[in-house]
């Protein structure tokens, strides 16, 4: 085709673009419009002069969630990684009797929709006393975590020749051995995919959360959630707050999003 | 690679920790879960009195349920339907190599990195349904436009409301497609696409009948992983229009009768018929996806 009919893709280009960036720019100008300016009304109008209220006040009121948040997500992140890569590595590389009937299974769990283990799942949680805190909800999100994470590294490690392993075996290592000083060391970017995509499955959680915590322990959803089922909390409130919401998993996207995007393609499988 | 008894022992024992907990948290808990669907349990005390089917058979004959069940198809019609067209007409649009594709390119997917729940309270505002001299969010947009013909009732729309929380539901996914048939795209050989148009093939005849029957797999899985989240649909619809029979779905059935109403064995029931559905869908994929692997 001519260059000349290829800048007509711009049209769409620049539509879908708007329809994406929608819902931001109305984010970004009532959260920086001042309290006497905010109004339905003029909900697509520019602000007329820089104020930061909304963000500071939602801030004040989020800020306690938004810490819960993040003690929990970290850690979550980690310790699932771990465990699948663990995983990962053995589903890949030393398939034992049986390890071919256990890959499926354990990748079902990525799918299963969380109402049909919830019941026994808050069950367990109440008689173990995890239930209504932060520690409950991390047991939850890195025993639900794990097939995904070891979907992501299976993948990559299945695409290691085996040559390698064996060149290794023949010098002597064993199987922690190859893993530590061979397989760990080419798989972190599979582990910055994998933290990335934890991180930001856990942050955005909201059933797990609503069930397992008690408001003190609210991760940011949940109080999000609260705060724009309330009548008394305004909505240029409500806006700032998703912005501040939004910004952690934000921010990780616009700097490393290559690997949010792979992880995403993870769980299609292929 | 071949492997020792020792050494299947060892592998084993790595992955013994993460197939236990699998085995309890995923496995355990269905067969529970069955177990509590097949019992009388009301209340906050467990009551395993043996009830039969009996919660199944009123959840086919519950209105409310019905409605959930009308909910879901019309909700995955759009939504999937919605995301897998625009995410193919922008991956068409990506893939002409044009200057500032990278730059459109993290603008359709940043979504994917929000929560539900942050985009559920955002477009709860832009599609305020409020009439008149109270026109806000897109329907003052479309005012300001002078497309008044748009202005409806979003969510709020008698009968069909659960279609406008498609929209947000696409926003939020389109991106994915969008990654998806672009990936589709640019592992079609050009030679393909060149020796059809030396061919005499118009765009249109290229498009219709070489690149879409070689993204079939690329339509299918994204059909799969939408559709399965499209069935699972609760935190969205939860931050968009709050707890509304008209907007119900089986996942918010489910919250509001075992943990609000302490029905626990309806709860179970629910849960098991998400899971039911979830898994037609699934495991065939699953079989599909794994079957003619090779090792390296």
């Amino acid at each position: 085709m001519s260059r000349k009919h290829r800048y007509g893709f711009y049209i769409p280009l620049l539509a879908g673009a708007v329809f994406y960036l929608l819902p931001v720019y109305v984010m970004l100008v009532t959260g920086f419009k001042g309290f006497e300016e905010v109004s339905l009304k003029t909900m697509w109008d520019l602000p007329t002069t820089l104020h930061v209220d909304n963000f500071v006040e939602a801030f004040n009121k989020l800020s306690p969630y938004l810490m819960n948040s993040l003690n929990m997500v970290l850690p979550t992140a980690v310790i699932a990684a771990v465990l699948g890569s663990l995983n990962g590595y053995v589903l890949a590389k030393w398939k034992f009797k049986g390890a071919d009937i256990i890959f499926p299974l354990i990748l079902f769990g990525i799918f299963i929709p969380y109402q049909s283990v919830l019941i026994p799942l808050v069950e367990l949680m109440r008689s173990i006393n995890l239930y209504g805190g932060l520690p409950g909800l991390m047991l939850a999100h890195v025993i639900y975590g794990i097939p995904i994470t070891t979907l992501t590294f299976r993948n990559y490690y299945a695409t290691i020749p085996k040559d390698i392993l064996e060149a290794a075996k023949m010098d002597g290592a064993g199987i922690l051995g190859i893993y530590w000083y061979i397989m760990r060391p080419l798989s972190v970017t599979t582990f910055v995919v994998v933290l990335i995509w934890q991180f930001t499955q856990a942050w955005n959680d909201f059933l797990f959360a609503v069930v397992l915590t008690n408001p003190a322990n609210w991760p940011i959803t949940v109080a999000l959630n609260n705060i724009a089922g309330s009548q008394v909390i305004a909505w240029n409130l409500q806006m700032a707050g998703s912005l501040l919401a939004a910004l952690p998993t934000l921010i990780i996207y616009i700097f490393l999003g290559q690997y949010f995007v792979r992880g995403m393609m993870a769980g299609a499988l292929k | 690679m071949r492997i020792n008894r020792k050494e299947a022992w060892q592998s084993f024992l790595l992955v013994a920790p993460s197939v236990a907990l699998i085995a309890v948290f995923v496995y355990g808990f269905i067969g529970w879960t069955a177990r509590v669907s097949l019992s009388e349990w009301k209340g906050l005390l467990p009551d395993y009195t043996w009830a039969g089917f009996s919660n199944f058979a009123e959840l086919l004959a519950d209105p409310r349920f019905m409605i959930d069940v009308r909910n879901t198809v019309l909700f995955t019609v759009f939504f999937v339907g919605g995301s897998l067209a625009l995410g193919l007409g922008l991956a068409i649009c990506l893939d002409q190599g044009l200057r500032g594709e990278g730059i459109f390119r993290a603008i359709y997917l940043f979504p994917m990195a929000l929560s539900f729940i942050v985009t559920g309270v955002v477009w709860r505002w832009l599609m305020n349904p409020a009439m008149g001299s109270r026109l806000s969010g897109l329907n003052l947009l479309f005012h300001n436009l002078g497309l008044d013909f748009l202005i409806n009732e979003w969510h709020t729309t008698p009968f069909w409301g659960i279609i406008a929380i498609a929209l947000p539901a696409v926003w939020q996914m389109s991106g994915f497609c969008v990654a998806m048939y672009l990936a589709g795209l640019r592992a079609i050989p050009d030679e393909l696409i060149e020796s059809a148009r030396v061919d005499g093939a118009s765009e249109f005849q290229v498009y219709s009948t070489i690149v879409l029957p070689i993204l079939r797999p690329v339509t299918f899985s994204s059909m799969i992983i939408l559709g399965h989240m499209s069935l699972k649909v609760f935190d969205l619809i939860m931050a968009v229009g709050g707890k509304q029979i008209p907007l119900d779905v089986p996942a918010m059935y489910m919250w509001q009768v075992t943990f609000e109403g302490l029905f626990y064995g309806k709860g179970a029931a629910i849960g098991l018929l998400l899971l039911l559905s979830v898994a037609v869908l699934i495991i065939p994929y699953i079989i599909y996806t794994l079957r003619g692997e090779t090792e390296l």
